[in-house]
């Protein structure tokens, strides 16, 4: 569709679509949101790399693809090392890689495949400074095997490895930090961000490609199946995790923590706003939601004081 | 330009390495392993040294993210290469099944080694069979001469069928013993092996590609088949480039089956690798001595050269296949091949096998002379003592 330039002048997100209908996505999918903003960021002179995961699925099965950019589908844990592989190869062919012009080399994983089974690569596409961007869209599990735990599934939740059952629920350890263990790395740019902010999304997607080296974007991505949630309310959900403080978005550049919040002054609401929309939480008594309130709690003060120490 | 080798003395690592460096390949991706880490060591250090242009080097936390790297890099159209051993090919496992499906022609450098427990790093065969149905093609080396040449016409081979190709050379007796090897001038090689040209890359940004995506059962059957047939067809080509690197540098490889004094042989041994050259020495000795023997050197495992077995089998009396390996409730891996092979043709020589040098264990021309004594004996009776035979057994 011709968009009209003065239409697209007020745009603040490009109108060129390089993501096309037809895709495979579930109703209200988080990822496939994720997936459209990153072309829109960086168009078609992109190299994707996507392991075993929905997206592979979203992508679609041969001979088709949903993407208008390059793709490799790869193995479950080797996303890092993927883009490694093919960020030196195009220094060897002679491209520019990253920066306004260069070729943008994306490794797009789900948690599962970061967190866990990818940690290890991940980790040393990190050290070793490759000029390519990592987006871990998070959906905190397993979704496309049929929504078992992963390490970043939080307190609380169903899945269906940890059930909640008659007497209990199986998922008592809080959700791992991977952007903690991305920074501990000490990369140039690492962020988190989220589909209910797209002009945040994409803020960062652009910082990413003109940082040189490697960067990292945690990208928070509701799964209406999964989360047993209306596919409507995907963008609410994603909205109020960040309002509850319960996926904070924020910036690690050079060193430096900055906050990226949509109002700096409003407390956080509590934890409930963001459970309430969610089937996979309801097992949980006032006592565990307690739990879940102190760790978020306990997570966001070390954040601001990061912030406040590093900004 | 006039063909003049540049003769070196290298270890069979080191052979390795050079062929890298001629072959102008531009991504290595590695990860160190015994004995395995002098052929990316001494890469490394004609990197350091300015010895090599346009070589981007990826030093990876683990075997696994080493073939996944090639993947990468091999995807986007570059000459990529890697190299393992034993634990570290393992892990590699699923990715060796990845380069194949996505028809990558990636050559790998594996030094043979036994897999653990018990630890160890010497000799045996285990490691690269085991990955003998990832469809990757497998050269086994006989010397280091041979790992330099076969890196060279892997990688031609390779490139032209759109397959993986592994290069395999003996742990110790190869990788760190040092041969002269005839190197040919970096003009010629270039002459032999042009830069490569993909079929596909992930570069063509305005007609881009989903490389291995789902297939359904409608679609993954045929993919397979062609995959089947692109090893077929590596047959054909195999014998070509071996051709012609014999033309161009005097080293003939044409045939997948390497024939050694068997002409009027009542029996041949057969095996691969390094220990076919104590064969070899061991057929003169033997020849002297009375027994018409020959070797018959297994060079290319995959695709397997059944054509050229045929032949073989259909002159002689006897066949006795010498494995560094096995296969654990069957036998030694060539044996139940070459046996497989057979099965329908008329050709039907008493085969028997030897489950030889496991673990590094010597294997030495003496041994060959038993087994020839026991060959002999068993084709004048006329059958078999036992099939499978633990030769070097403490009893």
């Amino acid at each position: 569709m011709e968009i009209p330039e003065n239409v697209k002048k007020r745009l603040s997100i490009p109108a060129e679509e390089y993501f096309y209908a037809g895709h495979t996505a579930c109703q209200g999918c988080g990822a496939s949101l994720g997936l459209r903003y990153v072309l829109k960021a960086y168009g078609k002179k992109t190299i994707f790399a996507i392991p075993a995961c929905c997206s592979t699925i979203i992508a679609g099965a041969w001979p088709y693809s949903t993407l208008e950019a390059n793709l490799f589908h790869t193995a479950f844990e080797t996303t890092g090392a993927v883009i490694g592989g093919i960020e030196a190869a195009l220094k060897a062919k002679g491209y520019k890689v990253k920066g306004e012009d260069g070729v943008m080399v994306v490794g797009w994983a789900g948690d599962g495949g970061t967190a866990d089974i990818g940690l290890q690569a991940l980790s040393g596409f990190l050290e070793r400074g490759h000029d390519a961007v990592y987006i871990m869209y998070d959906n905190e599990a397993y979704m496309n095997t049929g929504i078992q735990r992963s390490g970043s599934t939080p307190y609380g939740a169903w899945t269906t490895n940890t059930p909640g059952g008659k007497k209990h629920f199986l998922e008592k350890r809080h959700k791992k930090k991977v952007i903690d263990i991305v920074i501990a790395h000490e990369i140039p740019y690492a962020a988190t961000a989220s589909v209910a902010f797209p002009e945040d999304f994409m803020r960062k997607l652009k910082k990413a490609q003109k940082t040189p080296g490697p960067s990292f974007i945690q990208l928070f991505s509701p799964c209406p199946t999964g989360w047993r949630s209306p596919t409507d309310k995907s963008i609410e959900i994603a909205r109020l995790a960040v309002q509850t403080a319960y996926f904070p978005l924020f910036e690690y550049e050079n060193g430096k923590y900055k906050i990226n919040m949509p109002s700096t002054k409003k407390e956080p609401k509590p934890i409930e706003e963001f459970l309430k929309y969610q089937g996979r939480f309801k097992y949980m008594t006032k006592e565990d939601i307690e739990v879940l309130q102190q760790w978020v709690n306990h997570e966001w003060e070390k954040l601001k004081k990061l912030a406040e120490v590093f900004g | 330009m006039e063909y003049k080798p540049i003769r070196k003395v290298v270890s069979g690592n080191y052979a390795a390495a050079y062929a890298v460096k001629h072959a102008r390949v531009e991504v290595v991706a590695a990860y160190p392993i015994t004995p395995q880490t002098s052929i990316i060591e001494k890469i490394a250090e004609f990197l350091a040294n300015g010895e090599v242009e346009n070589l981007q080097y990826v030093p990876v936390e683990s075997e696994h993210s080493a073939m996944a790297a090639t993947i990468g890099a091999s995807a986007t159209g570059a000459r990529a290469f890697t190299a393992t051993s034993a634990q570290g090919l393992a892990l590699m496992h699923e990715m060796l099944h990845w380069a194949a499906g996505a028809r990558l022609p990636i050559v790998m450098v594996d030094v043979n080694r036994a897999m653990a427990p018990p630890w160890s790093v010497w000799d045996d065969q285990t490691d690269s069979l085991a990955q003998r149905d990832t469809g990757w093609m497998q050269f086994y080396a006989e010397n280091n001469q041979e790992v330099y040449d076969g890196v060279l016409m892997s990688f031609k081979v390779a490139e032209k069928v759109n397959v993986p190709a592994m290069v395999i050379e003996s742990a110790f007796i190869l990788s760190h013993t040092y041969d002269v090897v005839e190197m040919i001038p970096q003009e010629l090689v270039d002459e032999f092996l042009p830069p490569r040209e993909p079929l596909y890359t992930l570069t063509d940004f305005d007609n881009p590609k989903a490389i291995g995506a789902l297939a359904t059962p409608n679609d993954y059957y045929e993919f397979r088949y062609k995959l089947a047939k692109a090893h077929e067809e590596a047959k054909k080509v195999i014998k070509e480039v071996g051709k012609e690197f014999g033309e161009r540098f005097g080293r003939d490889y044409s045939q997948m089956i390497e024939l050694y004094r068997t002409d009027d042989a009542d029996f041949v041994f057969m095996g691969m690798g390094s220990l076919m050259g104590t064969v070899k020495q061991a057929v003169d000795i033997l020849r002297e001595e009375g027994y018409k023997v020959g070797a018959a050197k297994v060079r290319w495992f995959r695709p397997f050269p059944s054509e050229e077995l045929y032949e073989l089998a259909k002159n002689v009396e006897g066949i006795a296949v010498l494995d560094r390996n096995y296969s654990f409730g069957m036998e030694g891996i060539l044996f139940t091949e070459a046996k497989g092979v057979l099965y329908n043709t008329d050709a039907k020589p008493l085969m028997k096998n030897y489950i030889v040098g496991l673990g590094g264990r010597d294997f030495t021309v003496d041994d060959v002379r038993k087994i020839a004594e026991n060959m002999k004996a068993i084709i004048e009776k006329g059958e078999l003592d036992v099939e499978v035979d633990w030769y070097h057994l403490k009893r």
